[in-house]
């Protein structure tokens, strides 16, 4: 990350500050979302393992809804000759998936909190391996949306294409951050989890470097 | 006298199965303006990306040269300025804003003088606090020159320059580039009479349509 990616992230954060594009669509999902799900259960009481299943749920719809808008304005808007006469294809990659990692944080902790505050019965035992396992799939959620967005920018049918392409890439990384996320809430240790925290360290790094060598070839005509 | 070059060995561009234009050479090793000069679909704006880096051709090469060294296509950026009306600035910042963000993302210094200077230049100093959004396409044209000289480039590629200008602004772009020739390569795409007029050379575009053409058509860079 150099210091011409973060100048990029610093633009891209001063004009989601003056258009809002990302951060309205974000807040208007988390909430529908987690209305929906309080609506649907009424008062019944859900298991812990139903809790941890739907946290990744709301994560992966919200990621869908916001982090795509990394490219898309960019396109949308036209300015992405602009970004291509003044910077190489690495520095914008870093400069937007910085912007995507800030908000894929921001936005998975105003989740994780309202989740708590929400459902009794997310309650976390094992809190050092819920942060780890937080921290992890949050790198690569964001390091995977940048890319499929990267992808998608161009094409007609943006819409679509975003979560046809996002779901065989995240499923993998989804379904280790469930169990993880199932462990951290029953208790489980951190040593019985680290095969899974390997896998998913490894997704990361491997999503890293795959999309770095894919993004000259996206980012060009 | 620039010490940057630019070389087209055997350019060729289609789109699906219609040819664009076939075995393009030229050498530019010199300051000046040279011109690109078409009909409407003839390729000026496909070239002039293709130039830039921006679109990659369907065979043939462009090289850049600066000091005798070539250009990297990763560093390319940093060596060239370019207009043209499908260019957008972003409109949510002022002039000054986007400018300012430019210096920063191509990691040079953001030299208030020079930048005031155009801004002077190009008749918005009095507007550069305002967001681009607010301007009329004339004034966004101007503030598209200022990005392509802020960083002094070695090579400026000009597609359709004065469009959406009016004669004191036209005029004022024609004394900026005649200045500027004296020390990098311009190359202008248009049709306009008077952007054609101030050009050395001239490629034009009609004489690259033949898919045979594979012998540099004698006199093919011609005034």
């Amino acid at each position: 990350m150099n210091i011409k990616a973060f100048a990029l992230f610093k633009k891209d954060f001063h004009s989601e500050l003056r258009t809002r594009y990302a951060v309205n669509a974000l807040i208007m999902f988390i909430i529908v979302a987690i209305s929906v799900i309080l609506f649907s259960i009424g008062n019944e009481k859900i298991s812990q393992s139903l809790t941890g299943g739907l946290l990744w749920v709301v994560i992966f719809f919200s990621a869908m809804s916001g982090l795509s808008r990394a490219f898309v304005s960019e396109e949308e808007r036209g300015t992405t000759m602009t970004l291509q006469l003044i910077a190489s294809p690495s520095t914008v990659f870093s400069g937007k998936l910085l912007f995507n990692l800030i908000l894929v944080f921001v936005m998975n902790i105003v989740i994780a909190l309202l989740y708590s505050a929400m459902f009794d019965a997310f309650v976390i035992k094992n809190f050092l391996l819920f942060l780890v396992t937080f921290l992890l799939g949050n790198i690569g959620l964001a390091i995977s949306s940048t890319i499929i967005a990267a992808i998608i920018a161009k094409a007609g049918s943006k819409g679509t294409l975003y979560p046809v392409l996002s779901f065989p890439i995240l499923l993998p990384l989804i379904l280790l951050l469930v169990h993880l996320t199932l462990n951290s809430l029953d208790g489980t240790s951190f040593d019985q989890s680290l095969f899974e925290l390997a896998m998913v360290a490894c997704y990361d790094v491997i999503m890293l470097s795959a999309s770095y060598m894919l993004f000259d070839f996206v980012w060009k005509d | 006298m620039s010490n940057y070059s630019v070389e087209a060995i055997a350019l060729n561009k289609v789109f699906g199965r219609r040819l664009i234009f076939n075995n393009i050479n030229f050498n530019f090793n010199n300051s000046g303006i040279f011109g690109i000069s078409g009909p409407n679909g003839s390729g000026k704006s496909t070239l002039i990306k293709i130039i830039s880096g921006l679109t990659s051709p369907s065979s043939g090469r462009i090289i850049h040269n600066y000091n005798e060294k070539s250009i990297i296509p990763e560093k390319l950026h940093n060596y060239i300025g370019f207009v043209s009306p499908y260019l957008m600035l972003y409109d949510e910042f002022s002039a000054w804003e986007n400018l300012n963000y430019f210096s920063k993302i191509r990691n040079v210094p953001f030299d208030k003088d020079k930048i005031n200077y155009l801004l002077d230049s190009f008749l918005l100093l009095n507007r550069k606090d305002d967001l681009v959004k607010t301007y009329s396409s004339g004034m966004k044209q101007r503030l598209k020159f200022i990005f392509a000289l802020m960083h002094s480039p070695h090579l400026l590629l000009l597609d359709e320059p004065t469009s959406n200008l009016d004669a004191e602004g036209k005029e004022k772009v024609y004394s900026i580039l005649k200045k500027e020739s004296g020390t990098s390569i311009i190359i202008i795409a248009s049709n306009e009479e008077s952007d054609l007029e101030i050009c050395s050379s001239l490629i034009q575009l009609e004489k690259y349509k033949n898919p045979y053409n594979s012998v540099p058509a004698a006199g093919e860079i011609t005034k």
